[in-house]
């Protein structure tokens, strides 16, 4: 693909696009317009449905079909989910710094879709100064009649409201998104009711992750079948991978859905730090399980169907690569931190387990593990694994269970230089 | 004075973004707009807080105490928070950490004796191909500082030390 879509779409030049007169000078809002104008909502969301094009905040749910769950009430509400926190993940950032008026574009057309009259976008607090900046550009809206009553002669209405999270990383779940907006506590609800029927205040809500909205204008203007061409069957269209940890060239990568990780890593980021070895991949930050660097894996597409046909998940593709030097039960210890800190509290095996967890895992990495530690960190994970709320709990096993059951050797060697009689360990 | 005295336009534009009868969803904006005084939230402010939202003092100080952002106590001036998650630290976060804190004089987590700055180890800021990276919250706000050394953190230090107040200016949202 030589053109970016979504980090600098319409911007081959040298225009900066997140100005206002440049991105309308270069087509931008057309799409909108024409929904606006010449579209009915159930026209927009077919279209959308048609594209193929799923949610890239890590479910890849069908965003169309989203669209069209939701119940026939009213007020509706729309919501974007820009409360980026997954470890490794930084491209819905990059979207709204450089690209911030084609994720707006693409918020309207989904509040017109939903023939909802507000909107919301959930940014992460410690997006304080992104945040005060969108604030300006929604009000530069406004002054173009972009925004307000009236919207091209329609009598379509809308306002965006921008509303800062606080550091909470659960918050990225959208019913824990919706009562944090709410003003409660940012914890997950119980599902069903899907947001769909009862989301912010108990009304029908859409919520969609950032860098999906950033595709909408796309397939508005180019058409469902001009999307379903970049990529692969199920996993079509551009997708901004995010690559960090011991890459050479680590950053934002925008790419069709299905190049491999080879292609990714070894051709395009120019390979790992140093032309070390690889060892591991992280391929959804610290929520999937970690796979070893194998050729099989390398040669794997990344796509929503590929990468679980090898044991972990695309999520939001932010993929950490460990070189050879790392050892995995650190790696887990820094994940489970992680999770320990970001658990809401409300279901006991995640909030006591990652606990649990942590501390096994830190005693492991400072040489003071007991032989048993190992055994003991499986079966704690195992007590979270499908007990809680949500995915959370889940998430939080991912890098511990994977990296036993792949790299044992560098849980246990930590107890064999420290114990005596670590043998039991290993057996 | 009261946040209603010093930001009565503040205040009303805050409220006017969420439905009439939901004005509990203006609990986080109502304390961030609080936190800018004293850089926490206060006995007083949660209590006019919880006033303008028709909620408990208790409600507030719950969600004051749930998010990382927040603050229920004073700490330095300027909070440096340094990312050391995953793939921060496989880019030598630890180490810049360590070092931060060693030329600061004080342990993770602590505050330098004259209360300009507390050093903080937090979760990934999604920044993680800019390792090391930290972000400093002060009463101005939030403010990201990526591909740094501990000579620019030095740097910084002086700089921020040696601006009008030690603080900065304040910054309406």
């Amino acid at each position: 693909m030589s053109e970016f879509l979504l980090l600098r779409h319409r911007n081959q030049g040298e225009e900066d696009i997140a100005d206002l007169d440049a991105y309308i000078r270069l087509g931008g809002f057309q799409a909108f317009k024409k929904v606006v104008t010449e579209m009915s909502s159930k026209q927009v969301i077919d279209l959308v449905k048609n594209s193929g094009l799923r949610g890239r905040g890590g479910a890849g749910f069908p965003t169309g079909m989203k669209w069209s769950f939701l119940a026939d009430r009213f007020p509706r509400y729309v919501v974007a989910n820009s409360d980026e926190s997954e470890p490794g993940t930084f491209k819905d950032r990059e979207i709204l710094e450089r690209n911030p008026f084609q994720f707006l574009e693409g918020l309207m057309i989904c509040a017109y879709a939903a023939q909802a009259n507000v909107a919301y976008n959930y940014c992460r607090g410690e997006f304080w100064m992104l945040a005060q900046e969108l604030h300006g550009k929604v009000a530069q809206l406004h002054e173009r009649g972009l925004l307000g009553e009236g919207i091209f002669g329609s009598d379509f209405a809308l306002q965006i409201h921008h509303h800062l999270g606080a550091g909470a990383y659960i918050c990225g779940e959208e019913s824990a998104l919706l009562e944090s907006i709410e003003g409660k506590l940012g914890q997950p609800r119980m599902k069903p009711p899907f947001p769909a029927d009862r989301g912010l205040y108990q009304q029908p809500t859409v919520v969609n992750n950032t860098e999906t909205l950033a595709n909408v204008p796309l397939i508005i203007e180019r058409g469902a079948d001009w999307y379903r061409s970049i990529g692969v069957a199920k996993s079509c269209g551009p997708k901004i991978m995010c690559l960090s940890g011991h890459a050479k060239n680590p950053g934002n990568y925008e790419v069709p859905l299905g190049i491999t990780f080879r292609e990714l890593i070894f051709g395009l980021a120019g390979g790992i730090r140093a032309d070390r070895g690889l060892k591991a991949i992280l391929p959804s930050g610290a929520s999937a399980p970690i796979l070893p660097a194998t050729d099989a894996v390398l040669d794997t597409p990344l796509t929503y169907e590929d990468v679980p046909r090898v044991g972990s998940q695309l999520g939001s593709a932010s993929i950490i690569l460990l070189d050879e030097t790392v050892d995995v039960s650190w790696a887990a210890l820094k994940t489970t931190r992680f999770f320990k800190h970001e658990s809401c509290g409300k279901c006991t095996p995640c909030r006591e387990g990652t606990y649990w967890m942590d501390r096994l895992l830190e005693r492991i990495n400072n040489g003071r593990g007991d032989p048993a530690d190992a055994n003991l960190l499986g079966e704690v994970a195992k007590q979270i694994s499908g007990k809680c709320l949500c995915p959370l709990g889940d998430f939080s096993v991912s890098a511990v269970v994977s990296g036993l059951e792949l790299f044992r050797d560098d849980f246990v060697q930590h107890v064999r230089s420290g114990n005596q009689t670590a043998e039991k360990l290993t057996g | 004075m009261s946040l209603r005295e010093r930001y009565p336009a503040e205040i009303e534009a805050i409220l006017a973004r969420y439905p009439a009868g939901e004005k509990r969803s203006a609990v986080m904006p109502l304390i961030f707009m609080a936190q800018r005084e004293q850089g926490f939230v206060a006995g007083e402010a949660i209590d006019e807080i919880a006033q303008l939202l028709d909620i408990s003092s208790t409600q507030v100080a719950s969600i004051v105490g749930y998010y990382t952002l927040f603050y229920a106590n004073a700490g330095g001036m300027h909070r440096i928070q340094i990312c050391t998650d995953l793939p921060c630290a496989l880019r030598g976060a630890d180490e810049f950490a360590e070092q931060v804190c060693e030329n600061m004089g004080v342990k993770m987590g602590e505050t330098t004796a004259d209360g300009h700055f507390t050093v903080e180890a937090v979760m990934c800021l999604a920044a993680c191909d800019k390792a090391p990276m930290f972000q400093v919250q002060s009463r101005n706000g939030l403010r990201y500082y990526e591909r740094q050394s501990a000579d620019d953190v030095n740097e910084l230090v002086k700089e921020l030390c040696a601006s009008r107040d030690g603080r900065g200016e304040t910054v309406s949202e």
